[in-house]
């Protein structure tokens, strides 16, 4: 990792001579305070872990990592009071930055709380496990500050192998070394797509660093180039969040990996992702892009909501849901910048909240050897276990948008954002997919509540940890869908400062016909 | 406090008021009794507040009164704006007068998880008042989409044999018809920077909205097709009669009482208010629809076997009345069709807790599997009686004056539908008075009957004020219609405007 840094490095300071500044300030390192905190909680856990027993292990580590998270959560706090660009542009903050490293860091955060009962239940090696997922953060909160290609494709990429690695966790489980192989192997095919569309990019506009390369743009150089660029590093993105045609690899790989770790899979390293395209596509700006993302967002929403609907695995079922609400964020992406992409900042926010604590729920309900996740399983729910199905109602509701909800204003938000870039028919497309959907999550709450069950499957009382974890998504998903106000705002704030740093207010709308007219 | 501070906030009062109920509710011991007496006290007192409305209502004045207008979400510019005119008053009402009602009706029949029938029946009471007094379209629209959850769980959970089908079925169309609308809304925000009614309506008025003369017709599509399935309109009906037949008692009277207003509401508020001239330009094939419904409903109704589906098909029936009056563009057919909406509601409302009652003492709705009930349920066929003439449109009951007035609008308008229409009075005292005779009339066929308890006391306070609504309204439909014409007449006004600049050319 550090020899990748470094080669970076130099190669960017022979290519690019403004890069004349030979040290990092002391303000460089408060800028990545966020990552080196989350590193070093990480290094810790790894280092205790051999020194205690399994049992004791599992606890204090948990404890060790959700201190972690927290203090990467302050660490953000104390990175957001000086902005700007650190290392040599590499680096930048900004309310957009700080957004996601907020989210993503929060996601860990809950994920860590929501794996203690299933580390013991499941008997999984703790240590590791901790490490990883505090690694993976420190990846995903990197893509989302990075401005330099090159930087965000080693951010991606270490954020990849501990996903890799954490979704091949259930060890005794077949699916879950093929859902990891699986994984890996297309995963690295993607992110080698991302790495080819930096080359070219690089070959089209002479930079790798995001900014330079849209000022380049805008002097008229080789587009078409940089529309395959784009388009090549669409495609390594699109994998990460799941968006069709790139999406095959997701219902196995989500009913593979552990529980916990598929609320993690489908809410952080998709936040980062889509962090990442927000950047490429709304600063870099490439006409023609926003064809690529329409068709993305109608095949992704379609595919997804059709495919949800004759599944029987729970698991599989949220992973073509996911597959369809990556549809509903790309959407966002087809639209003007501002509302755009406050609108999918606040999307990502929501669904993280409501996506984390589904898993949450199906993670505790699984049981040993995730044994129950099948739709027949969940029979009788709402009258076995009343509090656990409520809650569980309360997420599937937000994911089908009803008011109250993150998810009903989230939907609202980029559809409205849509309907303003007048792309009518992807809005309709668009909410005639939200009513579709509305019957797979509408079925589990059926079969909670309306059927009998059918054989005794035990529930265990929910630990404090985890209750602590679905309370924090219920509140976040309540706190959305009544409030969405400051978020919001925050959101369109740090939207217009993304957007606004490079260039006034315009739209990718011109024809891809138009790309070999330099002017 | 004095009445003007009270006005200024009384909307607020009565719609959270169910909803506050239902929160208190979950903190609620599960003792039954104390679940249910608590249930009926907040409903109650929300119609208690509820009756603020139509006593400090000023009848003379047009627009919207109590009107509260609060920012919610400034970006996008979502507002709390409330208000109700003499339109939406009267249905508020309705609501609130028929939640204590069935809280009454579901005293014994609920005995199984109590606590989430009273719970989802106050959220359903919120959600419903909401979609009457909201004037800000993402406001109405949320509401509008939380009518569904609890209504949903109600036919799902305290329903009968196929119940979930007939859930996930209401839920689905409605669902669906009700994205159009979102899309439209979304269209409306995007070309109009609000969300507000009254400044929507201006905008599109004085023709400063972009792009509106081309997109107009969508946009009416896209809130008819959320209202037609919610009425429902032929062919969008089909939902209605498994939805009626499996729900428990309180939610077809919610259902038939009130969530079918919701439908002819938003035609006679959004459709026609926003969309003058779109609706003008399609009232032939929706009248044509509003026929067919009245015809079609009476006939189908007239052969159920199922007491249940026969009233149900007969709401099919009544609520063609409703959109016929409404497209019939005249005072008197708007009038009527407020007045149907209103009196349909009560008397149909009456019916399903009737029904209810029956299938409590017989687990059956087969008219077959009764018949001579007037010997040994005296009280009840009486009140059977008033209600059922009252729905068949006997003059002096509430049914007569709707569609009178409705009959004349649409004759004045179109004769021939006035003609037609006419028929359906025809057909629906045909299948009610024949389904009286079948249940009530004649010898006790089936032994069991003969022991049947004729009403208790929780059962006749839930349907005499039915019965005696029903003869209020019949007697003295002023009290009603002073309110309601001038918010009609402010309704027409655009329309007749348009008439008169075709009329011009």
């Amino acid at each position: 990792m550090i020899a990748h840094l470094a080669i970076a490095e130099t190669v960017m300071a022979s290519l690019v001579p403004a890069y004349s500044q030979a040290f990092p300030q002391s303000a460089d390192y408060v800028r990545i305070l966020p990552e080196i905190v989350l590193s070093i909680f990480g290094m810790i856990v790894m280092l205790l872990e051999p020194l205690l027993d399994e049992k004791t292990g599992q606890k204090i580590l948990g404890v060790i990592a959700l201190v972690g998270a927290l203090a990467g959560l302050v660490a953000t706090w104390v990175m957001a009071q000086v902005p700007g660009l650190a290392f040599w542009n590499m680096v930048q903050v900004d309310r957009f930055s700080v957004f996601f490293h907020f989210l993503i860091i929060a996601i860990t955060g809950v994920v860590i709380l929501s794996s203690y009962e299933y580390m013991a239940v499941q008997r999984i090696r703790a240590g590791e496990y901790y490490a990883l997922a505090l690694f993976g953060a420190v990846g995903m909160a990197l893509m989302s500050s990075a401005v330099e290609l090159v930087l965000i494709f080693i951010a991606l990429e270490i954020s990849s192998i501990a996903s890799y690695v954490l979704t091949g966790f259930r060890r005794q489980a077949a699916t879950s070394a093929e859902a990891s192989l699986k994984y890996f192997l297309l995963g690295s095919f993607a992110t080698a797509f991302f790495l080819y569309g930096v080359a070219m990019m690089f070959g089209a506009t002479g930079s790798t660093n995001i900014d330079q390369i849209s000022g380049a743009l805008q002097m008229g150089r080789i587009p078409l180039l940089a529309f395959t660029a784009v388009a090549f590093m669409f495609v390594g993105l699109g994998f990460k969040v799941a968006a069709a045609p790139f999406h095959v690899w997701t219902p196995d790989v989500y009913e593979g990996a552990p529980a916990p770790i598929v609320g993690l899979m489908s809410t952080a390293p998709k936040a980062a992702a889509f962090a990442v395209l927000l950047r490429i596509v709304f600063v870099i700006n490439v006409p023609g892009t926003i064809w690529l993302i329409w068709v993305a967002a109608a095949l992704s929403m379609t595919l997804g909501n059709v495919g949800a609907l004759v599944q029987n695995n729970v698991k599989r079922l949220l992973a073509y849901s996911s597959i369809a609400h990556a549809g509903y964020v790309l959407v966002a992406f087809a639209a003007a910048p501002v509302l755009g992409t406050s609108a999918a900042m606040f999307y990502l926010a929501s669904y993280a909240a409501m996506n984390l604590g589904a898993f949450a729920v199906v993670s505790h309900f699984a049981n040993a050897g995730e044994r129950y996740v099948t739709l027949e399983d969940y029979e009788g729910l709402g009258r076995s276990s009343p509090l656990l199905a409520a809650t569980l109602t309360i997420f599937l509701l937000s994911l089908i948008g009803i008011p109250m909800t993150g998810g009903f204003f989230a939907k609202f938000y980029v559809f409205s954002a849509a309907v303003k870039a007048n792309l009518i028919w992807l809005t309709i497309i668009g909410v005639l997919n939200s009513g579709i959907g509305a019957y797979y999550y509408l079925r589990i709450i059926v079969v909670m509540y309306m059927r009998e069950s059918r054989k005794e499957v035990p529930v265990s009382r929910v630990p404090v940890a985890l209750g602590l974890a679905l309370i924090s998504c219920v509140a976040a998903t309540i706190f959305l869908g009544v409030f969405p106000d400051r978020v919001l705002q925050y959101a369109q704030n740090s939207a217009r400062q993304m957007v606004e740093h490079s260039r006034p207010e315009t739209r990718p709308t011109t024809p891809v016909s138009a790309l070999h007219n330099p002017f | 406090m004095s009445t003007d501070n009270l006005s200024s906030i009384i909307l607020t009062l009565v719609t959270l008021a169910p909803l506050a109920g239902a929160l208190l509710l979950m903190f609620f011991p599960r003792r039954d009794r104390d679940i249910r007496v608590f249930a009926l006290v907040i409903s109650l007192l929300t119609f208690i507040l509820s009756l603020h409305l139509p006593v400090y209502f000023h009848r003379a004045q047009t627009g919207f009164q109590f009107e509260i207008d609060r920012q919610w979400v400034s970006r996008p510019n979502i507002h709390y704006h409330m208000g109700v005119d003499g339109i939406s008053l009267w249905l508020v009402v309705l609501t609130t007068f028929l939640t204590p009602l069935c809280v009454l009706i579901s005293w014994k029949s609920v005995h199984d998880r109590v606590k989430e029938f009273f719970i989802l029946l106050l959220i359903m009471e919120t959600a419903l008042i909401g979609v009457f007094t909201s004037l800000d379209l993402f406001l109405f629209y949320f509401f509008w989409e939380a009518t569904l959850i609890p209504m949903a769980l109600l036919i799902g959970i305290f329903g009968h044999e196929r119940k979930v089908y007939a859930a996930v079925k209401f839920f689905m169309y409605t669902m669906i018809g009700s994205v159009f609308m979102l899309a439209a809304i979304l269209w409306l925000y995007a070309h109009t920077g609000s969300f507000d009614f009254v400044v929507i309506r201006e905008q599109i008025m004085s023709g400063a909205v972009p792009n509106f003369p081309a997109a107009g017709q969508w946009l009416f599509l896209g809130f008819f097709l959320a209202f037609a399935v919610k009425v429902p309109l032929f062919p969008f009906h089909t939902w209605l009669p498994d939805a009626h037949v499996e729900a428990p008692t309180a939610g077809s009277v919610l259902l038939a009482g009130v969530l079918l207003k919701m439908g002819t509401y938003g035609l006679l508020r959004f459709n026609l208010g926003l969309f003058p001239e779109q609706s003008r330009n399609n009232a032939p094939w929706v009248m044509t629809l509003a026929l067919i419904g009245i015809i079609y409903g009476a006939l189908v109704a007239m052969v159920q076997p199922n007491m249940k589906k026969l009233i149900a098909y007969s709401s099919v029936s009544h609520l063609g009345f409703v959109v016929l009056g409404i497209f019939s563009f005249t005072q008197a057919g708007l009038n009527g069709a407020m007045f149907v909406m209103l009196a349909h509601g009560i008397s149909t409302g009456g019916l399903f807790m009737l029904a209810g009652i029956m299938h409590e003492r017989r687990h059956t709705y087969e008219i077959s599997e009764f018949g001579g009930l007037a010997a040994p349920m005296p009280v009840y066929a009486a009140s059977y009686l008033v209600i059922v003439l009252a729905s068949a449109g006997l003059p002096l009951l509430n049914g007569f004056i709707g569609e009178f007035l409705v009959l004349s609008g649409a004759f004045k308008a179109r004769p021939i539908f006035g003609i037609l229409a006419a028929t359906g009075v025809i057909w629906s005292s045909i299948y009610l008075l024949w389904m009286y005779q079948r249940v009530f009339y004649g010898k006790v066929t089936h032994a069991v009957n003969n022991s049947l308890e004729d009403l208790s006391g929780f059962e006749k306070w839930a349907v005499w004020p039915c019965a005696v609504a029903a003869l209020v309204m019949g007697v003295a439909p002023i009290l009603w219609l002073a309110a309601i014409d001038p918010a009609v007449q402010t309704a027409l006004t655009p329309l007749t405007r348009i008439a008169s600049r075709v009329v011009g050319q």
